[in-house]
C-alpha cells in the first residue's frame, strides 16, 4: 500500500508541475497585468517601476521558479478582482461544487444502474430500446440546452423551483456552508444537479448496458445459474459486481468531464461555485485565478482518479495493488 | 428405475436443429458417456436438461423428466429448485467458471444456502468438507482464495465441490478434463468417478475421449450432427459398433492404427446450419453410403437399450448389412 501510495503522489506531483507550468505560461499571453490593475491614468514610468516591482520583467524561467517556490507554500498568487489569495477565493467556492456534482453523480449512479442493468437483461424489450433512444439523444443534447428548457418549464412556466442561487445555506462543522440541510438549498440544487445528470448518465447506461451483456454471456454465469441460484442474485450480485470494473475506471476518468460541465452548469444557473469563479475569471482576465483553478482541479482530478484506483482494487481481487493485502 | 428420461428431445435456434429428436435414459448409479466431434449437440442437449438454454433457443421434448417429475411442464421455480441440487453440472474451462470476483469459499457456501439453507456456521463447516471431500489441500485456506489464485486442477475440484454440493443424483460433466493437462485430467476424473460411485450418482461424461468412455461407462450415447447415431452398453459399442460413424470414430484412435504410417480419419467435417446434406446427415462422409443412404433419413432401430441410426447396420464382422 505505501509503495502504492508514494507511485501516486510522484504521479500527482509530476501532473501537477505540468498543469502549473501550462497555466503559467496562460497568465503571460493574458494582456498586461499592470493596465487591468491602474487604470489608464498612471504613467508610463509609474507603470514600469510597478512591473519591476511585481517582477514583471524577470525572464520567464525565473518567474515560473518564484511561482513554484510561492506555490509550494500554499501561494497561488493573489486575485487580481478580489485582491484576495486566490486560494482563499476559490475555498469558499468549493463547498457549492462539490456539493453539486455529489448530487449529480449520486443521481447518475441512481439512474444508470438499474437502467443499464434492465437493458441488459431484456435486450428486446421496449423499454430497453427506448432508455437506449433516450440515452442517445442524452449523449447529443448539448448541457446548455437541457439546462434552459429545464429552467424556463420548471421555473418559468411552472415556477415549482428556483432558477439561480444556491439558497439558503447552512455552517457545518464551522467551514463548510452547505445547501443540503435546508429545504431553500435543496430546491435550488435540484435543477442544477438534474441538468448535470442528465448529461453524464447515457454515457453510464450505455457502458454499463454493453458490459453486463458482456459479463451475462460469460461462463461463470452460466455455472452461476446451473447452481439454481435466483435471477435477482445471478444479476445484482454475480454479473453486476463484475460489470461495475470497467465502468469503475471510466467513472474516474469522467471526473475530468464532470468539472467542465460543473463551469457550463454553474454558469447557466448562477450557481456560487468554482465553474462560475472560473467563468468570471476567464472574462475579468483575472490570471492567477485562472492558474490557480486549473492546478486545484488538476489536484481534483488526481485525487480522484487514486481513489478509484484504490475503489478498483477493492472490487477486483485480481489487481490487488502490489503490498496491499487481501 | 430411470433417473433422467429424454424422449425425441430436439433443440432448435430459429429454423438450426442443434439437437434433433434425440433419446437416452439414465438410471440412478449409472454412468453415461455420450460421445461425439465438436458440434455434434453433446453439450447443447445436456444444457437443455438444465434449463439452460436461452432465448432465441426452444427445447421441445415428447418426454424429459428427472426421477418421474416432467422438466418441462413443471412451474419455472420448481425447476430451478431441482437445478443445482437433484441435477448438477460441471463445465469445461473451470478457469472461467467461477466468477472472479468472490471467493471459493463464498461461491460454495452461496450453493449451499440457495438449496439447504442453514447457519454460517454449519454451511462453513459444510464447505470445508466439501473441499476436503474433492482433495484440496489446506481446504482452511483456500476457502478465503480467490479463482485466479488456483491452479485449472485446483479450480475443477472446487467446481466438482460445487456441483457436488447438495448431492445431487445426477451430476453432468460438460468435457470436465478437455481444458486440462494430462496429468490432472486422469486425477479429474478418478475423483468423478470416485464420487460417482460413493454417492451413487447417475453421471453423465460428455467427452471427445474414446479411451476414457470405454474405461468407464456403463453406456455410451454416440452423437453426430446433433442425432444420436448408436448407443448402448459400452462393451457392446466398442466392441461390435454398428454404425459406421462409431467404428470410423474407433478406428481413428491411435491404438487401431499400430504399424500403420497414419491415423485413419474420416474425411469432412460435421455439416453445419447451411451444408446440411439430404437424407442420412452421414453420408457425404460414410464409406458405405447408397444412393438410398444420400436421399432417405434413416430411422432410429432397436430399443432405447441399443439403438442404431442407420440404413444399414453393421454386422458382427464391421460390415454393412445388405
Amino acid at each position: 500500500m505505501l509503495s502504492f501510495v508514494l507511485r501516486r503522489l510522484l504521479q500527482a506531483v509530476l501532473v501537477l508541475l505540468t498543469i502549473s507550468f501550462a497555466s503559467f505560461m496562460i497568465q503571460g499571453k493574458l494582456g498586461d497585468p499592470v493596465r487591468q490593475m491602474v487604470g489608464t491614468s498612471v504613467s508610463v514610468e509609474q507603470r514600469e517601476a510597478l512591473r519591476d516591482e511585481l517582477g514583471l520583467n524577470d525572464p520567464t524561467l525565473v518567474q515560473y521558479g518564484r511561482f513554484l517556490g510561492q506555490a509550494l507554500q500554499g501561494d497561488l498568487g493573489t486575485s487580481y478582482y478580489y485582491k484576495e489569495s486566490t486560494l482563499t477565493v476559490i475555498a469558499n467556492r468549493l463547498p457549492a461544487t462539490l456539493e453539486l456534482s455529489f448530487c449529480a453523480l449520486v443521481l447518475v449512479i441512481v439512474m444508470a444502474t438499474p437502467l443499464g442493468v434492465f437493458a441488459a437483461i431484456n435486450p428486446k424489450n421496449w423499454l430497453s430500446r427506448s432508455i437506449l433512444l433516450f440515452s442517445t439523444l442524452g449523449l447529443s443534447i448539448p448541457i446548455f440546452i437541457v439546462a434552459v428548457f429545464l429552467m424556463y418549464f420548471f421555473a418559468i412556466e411552472w415556477r415549482l423551483l428556483p432558477s439561480f442561487g444556491r439558497g439558503d445555506t447552512t455552517q457545518v462543522l464551522g467551514l463548510w456552508q452547505s445547501g443540503l440541510f435546508n429545504k431553500d438549498g435543496l430546491m435550488h440544487l435540484l435543477l442544477p444537479s438534474v441538468s448535470l445528470a442528465f448529461v453524464m448518465t447515457p454515457i453510464f447506461i450505455r457502458l454499463i448496458r454493453a458490459e453486463m451483456i458482456d459479463v451475462l454471456q460469460s461462463d461463470y454465469i452460466r455455472f452461476a445459474w446451473s447452481k439454481g441460484i435466483s435471477a435477482p442474485r445471478i444479476y445484482f450480485i454475480h454479473a453486476l459486481k463484475n460489470t461495475m470494473l470497467p465502468v469503475i475506471t471510466v467513472g474516474g476518468i469522467q471526473t475530468g468531464t464532470l468539472i467542465a460541465y460543473t463551469i457550463l452548469t454553474e454558469s447557466i444557473f448562477q450557481w456560487p461555485g468554482m465553474g462560475f469563479l472560473f467563468m468570471d475569471a476567464v472574462t475579468r482576465v483575472d490570471a492567477p485565478l485562472i492558474s490557480a483553478y486549473l492546478i486545484v482541479v488538476g489536484l481534483i482530478f488526481v485525487v480522484t482518479n487514486t481513489l478509484v484506483d484504490v475503489v478498483y482494487g477493492l472490487v477486483n481481487p485480481r489487481v490487488r495493488i502490489p503490498g496491499y493485502s487481501a | 428405475m430411470s433417473l433422467l428420461t429424454l424422449e425425441n428431445l430436439s433443440v432448435t435456434f430459429g429454423k438450426f436443429r442443434a439437437v434433433d429428436n434425440i433419446s437416452y435414459s439414465v438410471k440412478e448409479g449409472e454412468v453415461l458417456g455420450i460421445v461425439g466431434e465438436s458440434g455434434s449437440g453433446k453439450s447443447v442437449s445436456s444444457l437443455s436438461v438444465m434449463g439452460l438454454i436461452d432465448y432465441p433457443g426452444e427445447v421441445s421434448a415428447d418426454n424429459l423428466s428427472f426421477a418421474d417429475q416432467d422438466l418441462l411442464s413443471m412451474p419455472e421455480k420448481q425447476r430451478r429448485k431441482i437445478t443445482g441440487s437433484d441435477i448438477a453440472m460441471i463445465f469445461q474451462d473451470p478457469m472461467t467458471s467461477l466468477n472472479p470476483c468472490f471467493t471459493v469459499g463464498y461461491q460454495i457456501i452461496e450453493a449451499l444456502k440457495t438449496h439447504d439453507g442453514g447457519n454460517k456456521k454449519v454451511l462453513r463447516a459444510r464447505a470445508l468438507e466439501l473441499l476436503n471431500l474433492v482433495g484440496i489441500p489446506a481446504p482452511e485456506s483456500r476457502m478465503n482464495a480467490y479463482p485466479h489464485q488456483l491452479s485449472g486442477g485446483m479450480s475443477q475440484r472446487v467446481m466438482i465441490a460445487i456441483a457436488i454440493a447438495c448431492n445431487p443424483k445426477l451430476l453432468i460433466a460438460d468435457e470436465p478434463t478437455t481444458a486440462l493437462d494430462v496429468t490432472i485430467q486422469a486425477q479429474i476424473i478418478d475423483l468423478l468417478i470416485d464420487l460417482q460411485k460413493q454417492k451413487q450418482m447417475g453421471l453423465v461424461l460428455i467427452t471427445h475421449d474414446l479411451a476414457l468412455v470405454a474405461e468407464v461407462a456403463h453406456r455410451v450415447v454416440v452423437m453426430y450432427a446433433g442425432q444420436i447415431v448408436e448407443s448402448g452398453p459400452a462393451n457392446e459399442v466398442f466392441s461390435t459398433p454398428r454404425h459406421p460413424y462409431t467404428q470410423a470414430l474407433l478406428a481413428s484412435l491411435p491404438e487401431s492404427a499400430s504399424g500403420k504410417a497414419r491415423l485413419e480419419a474420416l474425411p469432412g467435417v460435421v455439416p453445419g446450419q447451411y451444408d446440411r446434406p439430404q437424407g442420412c446427415l452421414l453420408s457425404p462422409r460414410c464409406p458405405y453410403a447408397t444412393d438410398h443412404c444420400r436421399h432417405v433419413a434413416p430411422d432410429s432401430q432397436g430399443s432405447l437399450e441399443r439403438q442404431v441410426k442407420c440404413h444399414t447396420p453393421l454386422d458382427a464382422q464391421g460390415r454393412p448389412a445388405a
